[in-house]
């Protein structure tokens, strides 16, 4: 669980090193990120004149929320502190209060840009929660259960074979992902134009230690979607329940590894792609939603799909 | 009291009296003509005309009323264009357009602390006016986002005003001034030295734009010719700000559509070409090189080697850049179709530039009425596109940056010897007064001038392109989402600092 909290600013200090290395930059270091995170924590916090209690508390449930769905996931084992809940629709329920949360907040202040990010967002969420949720049924269909330790396992044993609807699954998650941590072409994690956002425009009036928790936040969010990604559609080399101290470390090491493969993945993948107009966002998530849907579907027809 | 004044060059200037001036605006707004400057001073006011050929007589006609009491009547009651211009001389030299549909103060914030600090006897400013009355918008489930003038980027103070209807834009309503310097205040009085170096600053990245089109203005009016070898280095300054310019508009355009890889590529051609303008005129910006009578630096062999260098590594590497722009899909989704300006308007408002060029308007002072040294001998084409939206703004920088690398092949091909500056000597005991146009990157700068009889500044007016360029904006991002409009802004990327002089 603490692991989750340690490796995310490294992941992605990583994207970032990539990307701007791809534009022939240095980039800022790798650590960057927990710099970050120790200055906006020594930061004194700024508070608009009418944010309410609401606006103060949302950074922490937002982080708290975001946190327990990471730790959910089986990173590199099974059988892991929390795996016994971790159940995929408890998790995306997790993230839905992470996000109406945030939204809410945005809100609270009553500034035009909250407003704006906050209907942007929830267009997004609209269409992304549905697709993850055919996703999770795709999934839940083939390994019978939506308990993710159960999943991992089943994946990683040999009676899963080549399944289509699993290939649908795999391309409508990476779609909800991307979306999900609000990256090109969905959204600009490095934009400085307030009229184009969408994430940024939620905490555009946050400051301090509750900018570091929304901070923090979003980069649990991009460990757990790639773990998540990881362990059930790559999951050789998960130690299993029990395993020896040398499974744990062979998995930990595997789990970092297939982590920065991600994350060059989707800085390759944001270099060279510019960004949607917000209202194709829909079609780009519905395309999500329909593989999501197809693979159901197909899996209703016939269980060897 | 009409007829023309002596003493005027290159184009005559003409006194009119009231229906003279009255006739010539409704000419504007029947579209016979162009507006291309309205200006003022404490009695009297100026308007010149472009005529582009529609007529028997095509040149620039600048006509002058005279308005003692200050009240003269309004063009921008018929045509728009003017609109600003008029809001501009009330507040700078409290003049009173009759007439004029919008009264609200443009550059004046009510914070100089002087009311129409140009006028015969200045006021004193009034106590900070109470808030600017944003043009009212009514209806059901609109909303107002208000943006700037501090922006998120290290650009220019502007302030935009959205009504919208959830994503979509009803309304933009700009308010800009925040960058008044006092430019035209400053001229009065100023010896020629002086002027020159506030006119390269009016914007600072059409400085030799600017510089050309002062040192021109001088020239014509003391009836003077900068020596050849100075005329042809001011061209092949102007191509190089035009080629930094552009390629820095073009990766930066990218760069709002979220694709950072172009701003990266484009930043560094640009770098190169402002590093070698250090290297060859002593300044990345070439500020102040262009001076009345002539240049101030000269070319010399190793700078010439060094262009030559310049133009074999943008040559090399900017293609795969134009390639990468047209091959990459989802750019292309961004600005085909977005922020169009239809050609009637462009027309209408005199837009030059690549806000002209994109909807068809064909204006490049370096071409229109003859041009001007050195560029009636230069060839070159004046790229000219229909749709007017995002892209075609795009694709006029492109073609313009290969123009601009053809044309300064040609010049370091043809580049005469000689000396680069001729003294001038402004003290002509008589009033002098002189006009220039002069190609910028963003389209054509004008200037106006009068000297006195010692050679100083009596009046001069500087108009930025921007000035036709600001309300097309307003106009291209109608009906366009709100999350579009900052790359309309950058295609258009007018100029803040020249417009609030």
């Amino acid at each position: 669980m603490f692991l989750v909290l340690l490796v995310a600013p490294l992941l992605t200090g990583l994207v970032r090193k990539v990307k701007a290395r791809l534009q022939r930059r240095r980039g800022p270091p790798l650590l960057q990120p927990y710099r970050d995170l120790r200055r906006l924590l020594h930061k004194e916090v700024v508070l608009a004149e009418n944010a309410s209690w609401l606006f103060r508390v949302a950074p922490y449930l937002v982080f708290t929320a975001t946190w327990v769905a990471a730790a959910l996931v089986p990173t590199f084992a099974t059988g892991l502190l929390f795996s016994w809940t971790g159940d995929l629709i408890a998790i995306i329920a997790l993230l839905a209060t992470a996000r109406f949360l945030l939204g809410l907040a945005a809100l609270d202040i009553g500034t035009s840009f909250g407003g704006i990010g906050a209907s942007r967002e929830s267009l997004i969420a609209s269409l992304a929660e549905p697709a993850t949720i055919m996703i999770v049924f795709t999934i839940a269909l083939i390994a019978g259960s939506t308990q993710l330790s159960h999943i991992a396992a089943f994946m990683a044993s040999e009676d899963v074979g080549l399944r289509v609807s699993l290939a649908f699954a795999l391309v409508a998650l990476v779609i909800v992902a991307i979306a999900e941590n609000a990256r090109i072409p969905v959204d600009n994690p490095a934009t400085h134009l307030e009229l184009t956002m969408v994430h940024e425009a939620m905490v555009l009036e946050y400051s301090g230690r509750h900018l570091a928790m929304i901070e923090a936040a979003a980069w649990v969010k991009l460990v757990f979607h790639l773990s998540l990604i990881a362990c059930i559609f790559f999951p050789f080399g998960l130690a299993q329940n029990g395993g020896g101290l040398v499974a744990y470390a062979m998995g930990a090491g595997l789990w970092l590894l297939k982590l920065a493969a991600g994350g060059v993945l989707l800085a390759m993948f944001e270099t060279s792609i510019a960004k949607m107009r917000v209202f194709r966002v829909p079609g780009f998530l519905g395309g999500a939603l329909m593989l999501g849907l197809l693979a159901t579907l197909l899996l209703f027809i016939s269980g060897s799909f | 009291m009409t007829g023309t004044v002596t003493h005027h060059r290159p184009w005559p200037r003409r006194m009119v009296d009231m229906a003279g001036w009255e006739r010539a605006a409704e000419r504007l707004a029947a579209g016979q003509g162009t507006l291309l400057a309205l200006w003022g001073e404490p009695d009297c006011v100026h308007m010149a005309i472009l005529d582009e050929g529609a007529s028997a007589s095509p040149g620039i006609e600048v006509l002058s009323l005279a308005c003692p009491d200050g009240r003269f009547p309004s063009v921008g009651r018929v045509h728009a264009a003017a609109i600003r211009l008029e809001r501009t001389m009330c507040d700078l030299f409290g003049l009173d357009p009759v007439g004029l549909p919008d009264t609200r103060p443009w550059l004046d914030h009510g914070r100089w602390g002087v009311a129409a600090p140009l006028s015969a006897v200045p006021r004193p400013g009034q106590e900070e006016s109470s808030a600017y009355p944003f043009l009212p918008v009514e209806g059901e489930d609109l909303h107002e986002v208000p943006v700037g003038p501090v922006h998120a980027g290290i650009i220019e103070p502007g302030h935009f005003r959205f009504t919208c209807d959830g994503e979509t834009v009803v309304r933009l309503e700009e308010r800009l001034g925040y960058v008044h310097k006092g430019t035209e205040s400053l001229m009065r009085g100023a010896d020629l030295d002086r002027a020159a170096r506030l006119a390269a600053r009016t914007s600072g990245d059409s400085t030799v734009a600017y510089g050309i089109a002062f040192a021109r203005a001088v020239e014509a009016a003391l009836g003077l010719e900068p020596p050849p070898r100075a005329v042809w280095l001011r061209a092949l300054m102007a191509e190089l700000e035009r080629l930094a310019n552009h390629l820095g508009d073009f990766g930066a355009i990218c760069n709002d559509a979220s694709f950072v890889l172009m701003l990266a590529h484009c930043a560094m051609l640009r770098e190169r070409v402002l590093r070698t303008a250090m290297a060859c005129f002593g300044h990345r910006l070439m500020m102040d090189r262009v001076v009345p009578g002539g240049v101030a630096c000269d070319l010399d062999a190793q700078g010439v080697a060094a262009l030559r260098a310049l133009l074999a590594e943008i040559g090399k590497r900017f293609p795969p850049l134009v390639n990468l722009y047209d091959n990459t899909a989802s750019l292309l989704d961004r600005t085909v179709t977005t922020g169009i300006v239809k050609p009637e308007l462009a027309r209408r408002f005199g837009a030059g530039g690549h806000v002209g060029r994109a909807p068809r308007r064909a204006f490049d002072s370096r071409r229109a009425l003859g041009g001007y040294p050195p560029y009636d001998s230069l060839r070159f084409e004046v790229p000219v596109l229909e749709e007017g939206d995002v892209n075609a703004r795009v694709w006029i920088r492109i073609r313009e940056i290969e123009q601009s690398l053809a044309l300064v092949a040609q010049i370091l091909d043809t580049l005469p010897d000689g000396p680069v500056r001729v003294p001038l000597s402004p003290a002509t005991g008589e009033t002098r007064e002189g006009m220039a146009l002069a190609e910028a990157f963003r389209g054509d700068v004008f200037v106006w001038l009068r000297l006195d009889a010692e050679g100083r500044i009596a009046r001069c007016h500087l108009r930025d392109p921007s000035w036709f360029q600001w309300p097309l904006l307003e106009a291209a991002i109608e009906d366009n989402i709100i999350a579009d409009f900052p790359l309309c802004n950058k295609s258009f990327n007018c100029s803040y600092s020249g417009h609030d002089l």
